[in-house]
C-alpha cells in the first residue's frame, strides 16, 4: 500500500503554520523517515495519514484513494500507530494493550490475547510480561509493547512518532536494529518521525528533512543527502562536517584503515 | 445519666425498633430517599459532566452550576418547593436532587478531563470511536474522581435528608422533629447519632470503592524486570 502526500498544508486554528505545500510519495513496502527539529511539522504530517489531522489544503492518498473518503475509525484501525512516548493505556494489562485493535474489530478476546502473547515474543519481550500493567515496565519495554500493539491487526501501513525518542541510546540502538529486522521480514509501508538524523538514515529508504513551518529542506535517500546536502541547513543538520562523518583512510601494514575526523579508527576497508 | 447515655439507651430500647415508626424502618426510608435523590441527580449530572469533560466545551456550565447551587440555602429551597408542591416527599426529594447535582457534575467532568491525554490520543489513533473512548478509557481512568463526586454528593444528601421529615413522615429526621416538639432531647440526639452513623457507613463504603478505582500501583523498582534480554527469533 503506497501513500501519497499531494500538496498538503496545515494551518492550525490559532494561526500556526505547521506544514507548507508538502508533496511526497511513499512506495509500498518502503520506509519514509520524516526528520527535523522539534516543531517542524513532522507529527502533523504523519497524522494526516490516519486523519488525526485533516490538511487545510491538498490531499493524502492511500493506494490512490483520498483518505477523506474513508471512515475515520475504520481507517485508523487499519493503520498501525506508535504514538510519541508509547501512549499505552495505563489501566489495561500489557496483553490487553496489544490486543486493543483486534478486539475493536471483533476478534474474540481469547484469540486476540493469544496472538498478543506471540507478538510480545516477536518484539523481544518475555510473554510473561503480558500480565503486567504498563507502569510496571521499563521505558524500553513499553516502547516494544507499543510496537507490538501497532502490529497486532497486521496493518499494511505503520505510523511511528519518535518511537524510540524516550529511551537511552544503547536501548534505542537495539530497538532500531530489531525494527529493521522486523521490517525486512514484514515489508510494511512505514512513515517514521524522528529528530535523530542517524535513526532516519538507519531506518529510512527515503528521508525528508524538514525545517520550521513544515518546509522541505531536502528529500532523498540517505546516500544522496550525505553525498550532496542541498544547502548549509542540511549540511549542518546531517552533520556532514562532524568529525565522525569525515572519514579518511590510512595504510597500516598493507591494509586500508578507515579513520574519522578525530583520527579514531572506525573500520577496515574491505 | 448523661444525655448521650440516654440517647444510646433510646436507640437500644427494643420498643423503638420494628413497626412503621421503628428505627429500622426509618433507617431504610432515609437510605431510600438518599439513594433516590443521588440516583436522580446522577442520571443527569454524570452524562452532562462526561460530555463536558470529553468535548472540553461548556466548562462554564460546571462552574456556574456549582456556584449557583451552593449559594442556595437548602432549607429555604425546601420551604419554597413545599409551598409550591405541598406536603409530601416530592418537594424534599427535589431539593435533595438540587443539592447533589453540583458535586456529581464536577466529579464527572473533572474525572473525564483528568484522564491522561496521551492515552486518550493514542486510543483515538488506534481507532476507538468517541463512545469507546469515553467508556473504555476516560471513565476507567477518571473513575476515582467520578466516585469522589458521588461520595461528596452522598454525604451531603444523607445528612440533609433529615429535612425530608419536615414535609413528610419519612426518614430519621422524624426523631429530630418529634423530639424537638415534645422536648424529648434523648430522642433528638438519637436521631442525630443515627444519621451520623449512616453517613459514616456510606462514606467508608464509597471510600473503598474509590480506592479500588485508583488502578494498579507500580511494582517496587526491585520487582521491575531488568531491561529485556531480547529473545530474538
Ligand atoms: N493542535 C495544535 N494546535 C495548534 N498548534 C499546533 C497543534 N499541534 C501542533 N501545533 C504546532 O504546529 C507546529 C508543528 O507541530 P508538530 O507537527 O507537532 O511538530 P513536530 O512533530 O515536528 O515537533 C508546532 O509549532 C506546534 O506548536
Ligand atoms: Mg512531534
Amino acid at each position: 500500500m503506497g501513500i501519497e502526500f499531494r500538496g498538503v498544508s496545515k494551518t492550525y486554528a490559532d494561526g500556526t503554520v505547521a506544514v507548507t505545500d508538502f508533496s511526497c510519495t511513499v512506495p509500498s513496502h518502503s520506509t519514509l523517515a520524516l526528520v527535523g527539529s522539534s516543531g517542524s511539522g513532522k507529527t502533523t504530517l504523519m497524522r494526516m495519514v490516519n486523519r488525526m489531522v485533516d490538511p487545510s489544503a491538498g490531499t493524502v492518498l492511500i493506494d490512490e484513494r483520498d483518505v477523506r473518503e474513508l471512515d475515520k475509525v475504520a481507517l485508523r484501525r487499519s493503520i498501525g500507530y506508535v504514538p510519541q512516548a508509547g501512549g499505552l493505556l495505563p489501566h489495561r494489562r500489557v496483553v490487553d494493550n496489544v490486543a486493543t485493535v483486534p478486539v475493536l474489530t471483533g476478534t474474540s478476546r481469547r484469540t486476540a490475547r493469544a496472538d498478543a502473547l506471540d507478538l510480545l515474543a516477536r518484539v523481544g519481550l518475555d510473554p510473561a510480561l503480558g500480565r503486567r500493567f504498563p507502569s510496571q515496565l521499563s521505558g524500553g519495554q513499553q516502547q516494544r509493547v507499543a510496537v507490538a500493539r501497532a502490529l497486532a491487526a497486521d496493518p499494511h501501513i505503520l505510523l511511528m512518532d519518535e518511537p524510540f525518542g524516550a529511551v537511552d541510546p544503547i536501548v534505542r540502538r537495539d530497538l532500531q536494529d530489531q525494527l529493521a529486522e522486523l521490517q525486512a521480514e514484514l515489508g510494511k509501508t512505514i512513515v517514521l518521525v524522528t529528530h535523530d538524523i542517524d535513526e532516519a538514515f538507519r531506518l529510512g529508504d527515503q528521508v525528508v528533512i524538514l525545517r520550521t513551518g513544515g518546509v522541505v529542506a531536502q528529500t532523498g535517500t540517505p546516500q544522496q543527502i550525505l553525498a550532496e546536502p542541498a544547502d548549509d541547513f542540511v549540511r549542518d543538520f546531517v552533520g556532514a562536517d562532524r568529525a565522525e562523518r569525515r572519514l579518511t583512510t590510512t595504510e597500516v601494514d598493507g591494509r586500508r584503515i578507515v579513520v574519522d575526523g578525530d583520527g579514531r579508527p572506525v573500520g577496515v576497508l574491505a | 445519666m448523661s444525655l448521650f447515655g440516654d440517647a444510646l439507651a433510646w436507640i437500644l430500647d427494643g420498643g423503638h425498633w420494628g413497626g412503621p415508626t421503628g428505627i429500622d424502618t426509618r433507617l431504610w426510608q432515609h437510605l431510600a430517599v438518599t439513594f433516590a435523590a443521588v440516583a436522580l441527580a446522577a442520571a443527569v449530572a454524570i452524562p452532562l459532566g462526561v460530555l463536558i469533560g470529553h468535548t472540553g466545551r461548556g466548562r462554564l456550565v460546571v462552574v456556574a452550576t456549582a456556584g449557583a447551587v451552593r449559594a442556595v440555602p437548602t432549607l429555604g429551597l425546601l420551604t419554597l418547593l413545599g409551598l409550591w408542591l405541598g406536603i409530601g416527599l416530592t418537594a424534599p426529594l427535589l431539593a435533595l436532587v438540587v443539592l447533589a447535582f453540583p458535586s456529581l457534575l464536577a466529579g464527572a467532568y473533572a474525572g473525564v478531563e483528568s484522564a491522561d491525554r496521551g492515552a486518550v490520543d493514542a486510543a483515538r489513533s488506534l481507532g476507538m470511536s468517541e463512545w469507546q473512548l469515553v467508556l473504555r478509557v476516560e471513565l476507567p481512568l477518571g473513575a476515582a474522581v467520578v466516585i469522589g463526586g458521588l461520595r461528596a454528593a452522598t454525604l451531603q444528601v444523607v445528612a440533609t435528608a433529615t429535612l425530608a421529615a419536615y414535609l413528610s413522615d419519612t426518614g430519621l429526621g422524624r426523631y429530630l422533629f418529634a423530639g424537638l416538639k415534645s422536648r424529648d432531647y434523648p430522642q433528638m440526639l438519637a436521631g442525630a447519632l443515627l444519621v451520623a452513623a449512616l453517613a459514616l457507613l456510606l462514606d467508608v463504603a464509597l471510600a473503598f470503592v474509590q480506592r479500588a478505582c485508583r488502578g494498579p500501583a507500580p511494582l517496587a523498582p526491585s520487582d521491575a524486570a531488568p531491561e529485556a534480554a531480547p529473545a530474538k527469533g
